[in-house]
């Protein structure tokens, strides 16, 4: 960058090179520590929840699914639990979206890139992928020996490969094999699945899953977070100066020399550093990089280089944490003789948590006070408004009724106006005229024509609100719209 | 895609098509191998697929293929599986006493999606998109009805028509008093205005109320009945309500009288199938003017 360069004497070697840099294969080496443990944990945690999710069962009452979670698309309901959700309720996930994205920022900013270190899907399975990799075909320096000598297609080799990719492929088929469980009731389905009668669309949804995870997992690897992810581009905007990342501590000072030689320079009062320059981070990174090169847009933030540095930092007798959790404010502080401070309650961590619970309420007060009986009325458009042979008006208009709740309603629907309005619904007999009673099974709706009328004598205006009323008659519930009247 | 001069870019290594313009050379980018490969590829494909599927036009046909495939062909088939799916449908539909249609909410929504379907490739020229009629035409939401507005009317009347022709079609038409001398000019005008005021329109100025009941009793009553309330059997309407299907005002009133009316809807036996007609005459029941 600072060097400078005449445009006279640029040969092809000063050219800048291709734009697109091969993938550089990354082989990371095992590792133990405090780290490595909570990635293992979170692991088991995130897939257990996967994959055993669906088989979670939830008594909804006769009739209903019994499975906790479940999109079922057919009747385009949503079960959560104790939520249950119609498609018009979509907007929900809005709000969920909302918290999600939050939360990220927050996490964000206590702690750098939590999610994608720890949680996030391609972190996990390219984790659990890595782990049948070393599994199989041996650690770090085995591979890579053999991939630089190129050593023949032995039978044992053959055989390596060939159970490495098998259990790939069983762990990917058991990815699309939970998630086609969230869309029917699972233990259903996995009968159907054995017995190769399940539909179609679960294999071929099964099919695309395996692939993904695969591709993904086995093979693009740290290359999914480095040029399709948008998060760490995001990511790298939102940060702040007191946000933690994952930081080579370079107050710790230089150089970086062998054991040997940096007790020999301490010993005559010289400069040296704690880095030994064993490379024990740069082979443990599952992207491949060295993070005393500072922070960089591929670090994941797994916390892998924190293990591997603190257990060199233990044998040679050094402090652990050389690499850890920290930011530049504090290398500075240090390097001034001050203590440490660390802010994980300041504005911004403040407003990332008062908007989650903003939004989280509402969600909650909404979800809570949702009304299990709604209308929905849509007046006639053509005609508009019909004259009747005693002078009398008539609309009509397509009513529907949603009965969200588990059992059958009988509901009445009565017409309100600033003039006196009869009200009849086709096809229904009722016992009084002029309150028709519909009954509404449960979960679903009904969809009526209601003909609204109004006497000759009251000659209404062009237009005038009416409001509409439907009534549970059982539980009192009422449920509430307003549309107009028009008259010819 | 050949190599000119053996000449390389020093920067990309490639070599160069010898092309140049201003001192700047052209790369030899060739198409990437797989990319003509696949080319390739689909030519003899396409080969094969002239053998095994129609392709080549003749001079009256075109060959058939090995396969025997035809569009037309899986078209009936599609048609066929739909009207498998429809049929049990449509059966229960076909089944079901016309007055029960409508108690059976099911049903009723079948029967409404269907007749709503059908009435708008049919009905809808003349009624109206929605029904609502125009002059000449009856608006189907109202309750006032030609020729009955029971269900069973409603069917008969759209089987069979009206003056359509057909042997049991509604027959009855408004004569043309003035054109074939009955009644004269100031008669017209007389009883048109007595018409008005059956309604409680209002008469001109100088009316002659005795003798437009008269002219009312000796010539419209045999169709019209005492008192202008119609009658169903000859589509004869009610001349004491608020519907006009040409109009109320003393003009077109005249007209009507002199020239006579005598519209016409068609029998749509035969066009359509019973099940349809009987989708249509719920529909039509249900748009809200049904008795």
């Amino acid at each position: 960058m600072n060097k400078t360069v005449n445009p006279n004497e640029l040969t092809s070697d000063d050219d800048d090179g291709p734009l697109y840099v091969a993938q550089k294969k990354v082989y990371p080496q095992s590792i133990s520590g405090t780290f490595r443990r909570i990635k293992w944990g979170l692991m088991a945690f995130c897939l257990g929840v996967y994959y055993l999710l669906p088989f979670v069962r939830w008594n909804r009452g006769l009739g209903a699914p019994s499975q906790a979670v479940l999109i079922d698309l057919p009747n385009s309901r949503f079960y959560f639990f104790f939520i249950e959700l119609w498609p018009q309720e979509i907007y929900y996930f809005t709000g969920l979206l909302i918290v999600a994205a939050v939360a990220l920022f927050l996490m964000n900013s206590v702690g750098g890139r939590i999610w994608c270190g720890y949680l996030c899907p391609q972190t996990v399975w390219t984790d659990l992928f890595y782990a049948v990799e070393r599994f199989v075909e041996g650690d770090r320096r085995e591979r890579m020996r053999r991939d630089k000598s190129g050593s023949g297609l032995t039978l044992k080799r053959v055989s390596e490969i060939a159970l490495k990719h098998a259990i790939w492929l069983m762990i990917a088929w058991w990815t699309g094999g939970a998630w086609v469980l969230y869309f029917n009731d699972a233990p259903t389905l996995v009968k159907e699945l054995l017995t190769f009668e399940a539909p179609m669309i679960a294999y071929i949804w099964i099919g695309i899953l395996t692939a993904t995870t695969y591709v993904l997992a086995g093979f693009m690897r740290e290359q999914v977070c480095t040029y399709m992810c948008p998060w760490p581009r995001i990511q790298a905007a939102l940060t702040d100066e007191w946000a933690l990342n994952v930081t080579y501590r370079y107050d710790r000072g230089e150089k970086r020399t062998s054991v040997k030689k940096a007790a020999e320079l301490r010993a005559l009062g010289q400069p040296v550093g704690d880095c030994v320059d064993c490379y024990q981070c740069v082979a443990v990174c599952p992207t491949g990089i060295d993070i005393r090169n500072g922070p960089q847009l591929e670090c994941i933030q797994c916390g892998l280089c924190i293990d591997a540095c603190d257990n060199v930092m233990t044998k040679i007798g050094r402090p652990k944490r050389l690499i850890g959790y920290d930011n530049d404010i504090n290398i500075q502080r240090r390097r001034e003789g001050k203590a440490p401070i660390y802010r994980i309650v300041r504005a911004r961590t403040v407003a990332y948590g008062a908007i989650i619970a903003a939004v989280g309420g509402i969600m909650l007060y909404v979800l809570a006070t949702r009304s299990l009986l709604d209308v929905n009325v849509l007046h006639d458009r053509n005609p508009v408004a019909v004259k009747l042979s005693d002078g009398s008006i008539r609309n009509a208009y397509t009513v529907r009724l949603l009965n969200k709740s588990g059992y059958d309603r009988v509901v009445a629907i009565d017409a309100e106006g600033p003039v006196n309005l009869t009200t009849h619904v086709v096809g229904v007999d009722s016992v009084t005229p002029d309150r028709p009673m519909i009954v509404i099974p449960r979960d679903s709706t009904s969809e009526l024509r209601l003909l609204v009328t109004a006497p000759a004598e009251s000659n209404p205006e062009k237009s005038i609100p009416v409001h509409f009323h439907v009534t549970d008659i059982g539980l009192g519930e009422v449920a509430n719209t307003t549309d107009n009247f028009v008259a010819p | 895609m050949t190599d000119h001069h053996g000449e390389f870019d020093s920067v990309s290594g490639r070599s160069t098509t010898g092309h140049e313009w201003d001192g700047i050379k052209e790369l030899n980018t060739p198409l990437p191998r797989w990319w003509v490969i696949s080319f390739y590829l689909t030519i003899v494909w396409s080969i094969g697929y002239w053998i095994v599927y129609p392709a080549w036009p003749l001079i009256s046909s075109n060959t058939t293929g090995l396969f025997g495939y035809s569009t037309r062909a899986s078209v009936a088939v599609e048609l066929a599986n739909l009207e498998a799916v429809r049929g049990e449908k449509m059966a229960a539909l076909a089944a079901a006493p016309l007055a029960d249609i409508e108690r059976d909410p099911a049903l009723l929504a079948l029967a409404r999606a269907k007749g709503k379907t059908v009435f708008g490739d049919n009905c809808a020229p003349c009624h109206g998109s929605g029904g609502a009629g125009a002059k000449g035409f009856p608006n189907l939401n109202d309750d006032d009805w030609l020729w009955g507005g029971t269900l069973d009317q409603i069917m008969q009347t759209i089987q069979f028509g009206a003056r359509s022709g057909h042997a049991k079609a509604h027959e009855g038409q408004m004569l043309a008093f003035g054109k074939d001398g009955v009644l004269k000019g100031d008669e017209i005008v007389t009883v048109a205005n007595y018409v008005r005021s059956l309604s409680g329109l209002p008469a001109r100025k100088g009316f002659d109320a005795a003798k437009g009941e008269k002219i009312f009793a000796d010539n419209c009553v045999a169709c019209h009945g005492d008192g202008g309330k119609g009658n169903q059997e000859l589509g004869a309407p009610n001349l004491t309500d608020k519907i006009w299907l040409y109009g109320s005002d003393e003009a077109t009133l005249i007209e009507t009288i002199g020239q006579g009316r005598a519209g016409v809807m068609p029998a749509w036996e035969g066009r359509l199938d019973p099940s349809t007609i009987k989708a249509m005459a719920v529909y039509v029941h249900s748009l809200g003017g049904g008795k």
